[in-house]
């Protein structure tokens, strides 16, 4: 099992990789992440991508709109990431 | 030097990615080239050995300047072909090389010693364009590990970075948008058209797909858009291709450029080839690969010298209508607004349906406002089959 810490330092590593030039540090934990990042459905799906390869999580289509914040998405993979 | 997009005068040789002796076969991304569309890969058009290399990195160098010779099967040494402006013809081979020759694969193979590696940890490090023998193995026995490889910043991602940063590059790329636009402006008579298309079905269909598929297999609506252009550009030729020298050139396959905004300013369109003898599988993995690269600034020379045609999904930030400006020298560009809720009469009814505004630039040298609603509608009726794409 990931800690809330673990699982956060993956989700900014994937974001990291497909938004290079934005400041993550400054990334508030509740802002949203399409907003802030300003990163569009292309973008948004190789994020998820992202997670799945890191995490193997399968993320539905309809939980997508779960993963809007940074303390969404922590909070949406400690419950599904690792209890396939 | 290849021109990669029309207003491109030079640019600077990051790193060789060959040497002199060296097998090579078209396609085979043969050095780095920095412009003002950042740090792109460029690929060797001909197959046969590097003869010798003529350029060094760090040197500015005009578009259609010799970089190296490459020499192709029977053909004596020291056979350089002159420069010329033409960036396709910078040194021809004389006739067409054979397709990948066997001696390829153990010349690159002694090139260097294989670090040990994982075969998964090897592919990631291709794909990122990492040097495994910089990377320090983990695993057992010091062998490489997926983890090692990811852990690792890629040099050249890096190199990239730092010159998509700098304000130069900035100032350098909004002066070629300048330029092409300006360009385009002054050259192409543009007439527009829009037409709203019904996406409700598509929309349907596209929901229904997901339902069964792993995030890694996944539709957007984009994809469906993109392939709709490609095949309905089969019946308009005219719309696919080049205004030159005073006559329409019909491209010589649908390769769709993609406009992608580039969040830290600018804007690139670079090509998917052959859209429309790509499955839907297919296409999307290359637009979520296209538009990662782009973004993460490493584009190859072919996707930004090929486009025959653009396609701009701008909607996406909230507009309903755009109308763009054609990418020189290309004839049209169709722009996609947002997806919407609108009401929408059909058979006597008023509904509320999925719609999207569809919006062409053409050039009218090279076609008239009744094919270029013709060729709308074509987009419409596709887009109203979505399993059939």
């Amino acid at each position: 099992m990931r800690t809330r810490e673990e699982l956060r330092e993956v989700v900014l590593r994937v974001l990291g990789r497909i938004a290079p030039e934005a400041d993550l540090k400054a990334l508030g934990p509740a802002e949203s992440l399409r907003e802030e990042l300003d990163i569009d459905s292309v973008d948004f799906l190789n994020f998820m991508i992202g997670l799945n390869a890191e995490l193997g999580v399968e993320i539905p289509e309809a939980d997508a709109r779960k993963l809007s914040s940074l303390e969404d998405c922590i909070s949406y993979l400690l419950s599904n990431a690792e209890s396939r | 030097m290849p021109s990669l997009g029309a207003d491109m005068e030079a640019g600077t040789l990051v790193e060789w990615r060959i040497r002199p002796g060296d097998g090579v076969k078209r396609g085979d991304i043969v050095a780095l080239v920095e412009t003002e569309k950042g740090v792109i890969e460029v690929e060797i058009f001909a197959s046969g050995i590097v003869d010798s290399i003529l350029a060094s990195p760090g040197e500015k160098v005009p578009v259609g300047t010799v970089l190296a010779t490459i020499r192709v099967e029977g053909e004596p040494a020291e056979a350089a072909a002159p420069s010329e402006k033409k960036p396709p013809e910078v040194p021809k081979p004389a006739a067409p090389a054979p397709e990948a020759p066997a001696w390829i694969a153990p010349i690159r193979e002694a090139r260097t010693a294989r670090p040990l590696a994982s075969p998964v940890a090897r592919r990631r490090a291709e794909e990122s364009g990492l040097d495994l023998s910089s990377v320090t193995g983990t695993g057992e026995g010091g062998i490489i590990t997926l983890a090692d490889v990811e852990g690792a910043p890629s040099r050249i991602e890096e190199k990239a970075k730092r010159s998509l940063a700098t304000a130069d590059q900035l100032t350098a790329m909004r002066r070629a948008i300048a330029a092409a636009m300006t360009r385009s402006k002054r050259e192409i008579p543009h007439y527009y058209l829009a037409t709203p298309i019904g996406m409700s079905r598509a929309v349907a269909w596209l929901r229904e797909v997901n339902l069964g598929r792993p995030v890694t297999n996944r539709l957007l609506y984009s994809v469906l858009i993109l392939r709709a252009v490609a095949l309905a550009l089969r019946d308009f030729p005219e719309m696919n291709g080049f205004w030159l020298d005073g006559a329409f050139k019909p491209g010589s396959g649908i390769h769709v450029g993609i406009a992608i905004s580039l969040r830290q300013g600018g804007l690139v369109a670079p090509a998917i080839h052959d859209v429309d003898k790509k499955d839907l599988e297919e296409l999307m993995r290359s637009i979520l690969d296209l538009v990662n690269r782009a973004r993460t600034g490493m584009l190859r020379s072919s996707e930004l010298s090929d486009a025959t045609i653009t396609v701009s999904n701008l909607g996406e930030q909230g507009v309903e209508t755009i109308f763009g400006i054609i990418y020189p020298p290309q004839v049209a560009l169709v722009a996609f607004g947002a997806l919407t809720e609108q009401p929408w009469a059909e058979n006597g009814m008023v509904g509320a349906r999925s719609v999207i505004m569809a919006g062409l630039s053409a050039d009218h040298r090279a076609s008239d406002g009744h094919r270029g609603g013709r060729f709308l509608s074509a987009i419409d009726r596709l887009l109203q089959e979505p399993e059939k794409l």
